[in-house]
């Protein structure tokens, strides 16, 4: 059935099942290929987009449960790679193969949104739902400090 | 007694230059990206505006090998490092020329220790046919031409290497230059960051899922969930109606015995969308003939091992088969029983083992594919895109000049990229329903079906001197049958200079595919050698660190991080109840790794690892930053599986097989301290940097927990220790 979805700020319509996970629709049906599957059981972060400003999973959310709402996904945080979290994940050189870091960005926007400038604890909080194989955590702890930082000035 | 020189100071020979690579064969396949500009060699192009793109052959997977082998290009041409580009190299011209590249194997933390005299050997030589190239055009003579950073000058002339590009790759040079020495550098040795970053903060890093063909469908795979079990029937019909389904093809094993990279036994749903065929194949009735494997579980395979360690082993031999020759594979082997019975003071180990595990890349196994009459088209990842493409060119029965491997980004590799039959069934379902296809593995068939780091058991004895040091050592290590010699690598060859040395080695049977995974056999066995090492010394009334320097003397190596060990870490086996301080070493591809931990065990038995401090020396390193993040990830991988790791099998299959019941280490469980310091010899050779900083971490932290607790934990995952 047609379902109408805002993604980034932009009103789309698509023809899916309403019971799809939210993460397909962004994918196979949206063409946004940056939001990652990992688990598909809510367990690695890796899906993770922001709806109405939470981070969600968007592994386990039906699509239809996403309609009306804000839908944010790697592709629209910032024109340029520019963000403060992107940039200081830049900087610090967070990714190595990569595939978790939409995930891990978005996880870390939603937290600077509600939290500009948190501890060690609230970030381990935060961060607690994305997986990261190559390890990449001590990096991307620092670079959420660091992009808290910029985002002050 | 006398010692071999160690394996690795053998590569270091082949580091200076002369070698001849494949020059100049055009390709109209060259990288779009690549169309205006020249190319000199089949590593490097040129444009107009003196931007270098350097074509990468081996595989992308978060270790930097996208920014190592254009460094090691770059050095030689001598171009500033923010003109450079990378390009993936083209696996069907690799193929097809010769082996072009030399090869695409990515692995072993190879691409630099062992790739570096060829790959720095084309930077070399395409700087010296633009010198030529000038030196004609000028006509003057070519010791009068310098290129530097991108720009050729004799006198008062000059020009970009951009100018000379299309002159240059017409020259034929009389001799090769040599790649320049250590010493030399300008670029390599110093910290850059790697090239593909920033693509990977939008989300515009392109992996095998993201790939679109048009005209697309997806499949969804189910291979027996018990290893090298088979596929007996489908029912079809059963769910043919369900949203999107198109069509189930039935995967046909190439072989009976397939080798790790063979097609197996397997079913698939393909449908409109990804999540409907997965859908539709979780509802689809199937048969398997399970096999032998059905009978064995990890239960099983431990009661094998242990009544195993209760006899004899065979003893591992030198190569040419003698026993106690060289400190490789032992020191008089046959004494050792003899010493042992008549020894004074006999430690006997109790048996320690670690479990199976398996990669889980964040990057599910994915693969495209379009297999047209004339022509197919692949996208994959694998860690040897070469042997892919062979692979799938064989299996479909074309030539490969028409098959084409694109190589994508790797969502993590660790040696799991090997393994790997994805875009083998990609080919078969695009071949058998005429369309371009996207396959997916589902985390569950990902684990279930991963060609797994194998599980070991082992023990020891040894008869200790007067003065605490052991005078005789025997290790009994098992294996299983299908890669056994993972079980004697870090073991055969431990570097610790006891008079009298036995390995021996057993096997169990295992039905369950097994690969390279992240510093394979030494990640495991270190665990074992290196808290063997604790009790020894413990038992000897030495200080383990002492115990190590001394059991190394004249181990240039060896003694170069145990001394910054001693002098760096604030080393000490006496913390205080409930904290304590742990160090391993485990030597692997060339280099060695200290780790010293420092945890703090609750009363309740929680372990809380507080500090873990690396000192790596690797001889050489081209990029100290990249080291520097790859100890760390390394680290990171081996304490996940300390802490949280273990696959567990039951009648035959996996049974948790997603990141609930197979948990992984994430950000609340990760030290707040981790330290890399590089220690380098820096004359000597070249040892890899991607894996070795795993396996000392969880001896370090048993052995740290040793010194808090008083229990010695002797298998992994450490959560399940009752302490
Ligand atoms: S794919 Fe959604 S949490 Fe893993
Ligand atoms: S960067 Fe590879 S999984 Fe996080």
């Amino acid at each position: 059935m047609a379902i109408s979805l805002n993604i980034n700020g932009k009103d789309i319509s698509i023809d899916a099942d309403p019971q799809m996970p939210l993460l397909w629709a962004i994918r196979e049906k949206a063409g946004l290929n940056g939001t990652k599957f990992g688990c598909g059981i809510a367990q690695c972060g890796a899906c993770m987009v922001i709806v109405d400003g939470a981070a969600v999973r968007s592994c386990n959310t039906p699509v239809a449960s996403a309609v009306g709402k804000a839908i944010r996904t790697i592709e629209g945080i910032s024109e340029n790679n520019d963000h403060p979290v992107q940039v200081a994940w830049q900087e610090l050189t967070v990714p190595q193969c990569g595939y978790c870091q939409s995930g891990q960005i978005m996880s870390a926007v939603a937290l600077l949104e509600r939290t500009p400038n948190p501890s060690d604890t609230e970030i381990d909080k935060s961060m607690a739902g994305n997986i990261c194989r190559c390890g990449t955590y001590p990096r991307i702890r620092a670079a959420i400090h660091q992009a808290a930082e910029a985002s002050k000035d | 007694m006398k010692f071999t020189r160690r394996n690795f100071l053998k590569v270091s020979a082949t580091a200076a230059g002369g070698l001849v690579i494949g020059f100049h064969m055009p390709s109209k396949a060259q990288a779009e990206g690549l169309a205006s500009s020249t190319e000199i060699n089949a590593w490097l192009s040129i444009d107009a505006d003196n931007i270098v793109s350097i074509a990468t052959p081996q595989t992308e997977m978060g270790q930097g090998a996208f920014t190592a082998v254009p460094m090691m290009v770059a050095e030689e041409l001598d171009v500033p490092w923010e003109n450079v580009r990378h390009v993936f190299a083209d696996a069907n011209r690799h193929v097809n020329n010769g082996d072009l590249y030399t090869t695409t194997m990515t692995g072993g933390s190879m691409t630099v220790s062992r790739r570096h005299p060829y790959i720095m050997q084309a930077g070399a030589s395409a700087r010296e046919r633009l010198r030529q190239a000038a030196a004609t055009r000028w006509n003057v003579s070519l010791d009068q031409v310098v290129a530097k950073q991108g720009m050729l000058s004799a006198g008062d002339k000059q020009g970009t290497y951009g100018e000379f590009a299309a002159d240059a790759a017409a020259v034929t040079l009389e001799e090769e230059p040599k790649i320049k020495p250590y010493g030399d550098w300008w670029l390599l040795g110093t910290d850059v960051k790697r090239l593909d970053v920033a693509l990977k903060t939008n989300g515009t890093a392109v992996f095998p899922i993201d790939v679109e063909v048009p005209g697309m469908v997806y499949a969804a795979v189910a291979a027996c969930p018990v290893p090298e079990g088979k596929l007996v029937s489908f029912d079809f019909d059963a769910i043919k109606d369900m949203p999107g389904v198109i069509q189930a093809v039935e995967l046909k094993q190439t072989k009976d015995t397939p080798s790790f990279t063979d097609l197996r036994s397997a079913v698939a749903v393909v449908a409109e969308s990804w999540y409907q065929a997965k859908n539709a194949l979780s509802a689809m009735p199937i048969v398997w003939d399970f096999g032998r494997g059905a009978s064995i579980s990890y239960e099983s395979q431990t009661a094998e091992a242990l009544s195993l360690l209760a006899g004899t082993g065979t003893v591992l031999r030198d190569e040419e088969g003698n026993p106690g020759k060289g400190i490789d594979k032992g020191v008089n082997q046959d004494d050792v029983p003899g010493l042992l019975e008549a020894a004074t003071k006999l430690v006997v180990g109790e048996v320690y083992s670690r479990p199976f595990e398996a990669h889980a890349t964040m990057m599910p196994p994915a693969a495209v594919a379009d297999v047209k009459e004339d022509r197919v088209d692949i996208w994959t990842f694998t860690q040897d895109i070469g042997r892919s493409l062979h692979e799938v060119a064989d299996q479909l029965g074309r030539d490969t000049a028409n098959v084409h491997l694109h190589q994508t980004y790797l969502g993590g590799g660790f040696g799991g990229g090997f393994n790997m039959d994805v875009h083998r069934q990609a080919a078969a379902i695009s071949a058998a329903i005429g369309k371009p296809v996207k396959v997916i593995r589902s985390r569950e068939e990902d684990i279930a079906g991963d060609s797994q780091r194998p599980p070991v058991w082992g023990t020891y004895k040894a008869a200790l001197g007067e003065d605490g040091l052991p005078t005789a050592l025997m290790t009994h290590f098992v294996g299983e049958e299908k890669m056994p010699n993972f079980a004697r690598s870090s073991v055969a060859n431990m570097p610790y200079l006891v008079p009298n040395l036995r390995h021996e080695l057993s096997i169990i049977q295992n039905h369950v595919p097994i690969g390279y995974h992240r510093a394979p056999g030494a990640n495991s066995n270190g665990f074992i050698i290196e808290q063997m090492v604790d009790e020894l010394a413990q038992a000897g009334d030495w200080d383990p660190l002492e115990w190590r320097l001394k059991l190394t003397e004249g181990n240039e190596p060896w003694q170069r991080v145990l001394l910054a060990m001693k002098e760096k870490s604030g080393w000490t086996t006496d913390m205080g109840k409930g904290e304590g301080m742990g160090l391993a070493v485990v030597e692997s591809h060339g280099t060695v790794a200290g780790c010293v931990a420092t945890v703090s065990v609750s009363r309740r038995g929680q372990i809380y690892v507080d500090r873990l401090q690396y000192f790596l020396n690797s001889g050489y390193v081209i990029n100290p930053l990249n080291a520097i993040e790859q100890a760390e990830s390394s680290a990171i991988w081996e304490l996940s599986h300390a802490m949280f790791g273990g696959l567990d099998l039951r009648d035959g299959r996996f049974v948790n097989t997603n990141f609930d019941s197979y948990p992984m280490l994430r950000m609340p469980d990760t030290p707040p301290v981790i330290e890399v310091e590089l220690v380098n010899s820096e004359d000597q050779w070249w040892g890899g940097l991607g894996e070795p900083a795993g396996p000392p971490t969880p001896p370090a932290i048993a052995n740290a927990i040793f010194y808090a607790t008083g229990t010695r934990v002797r298998t992994t995952p450490f959560t399940k220790a009752a302490l």
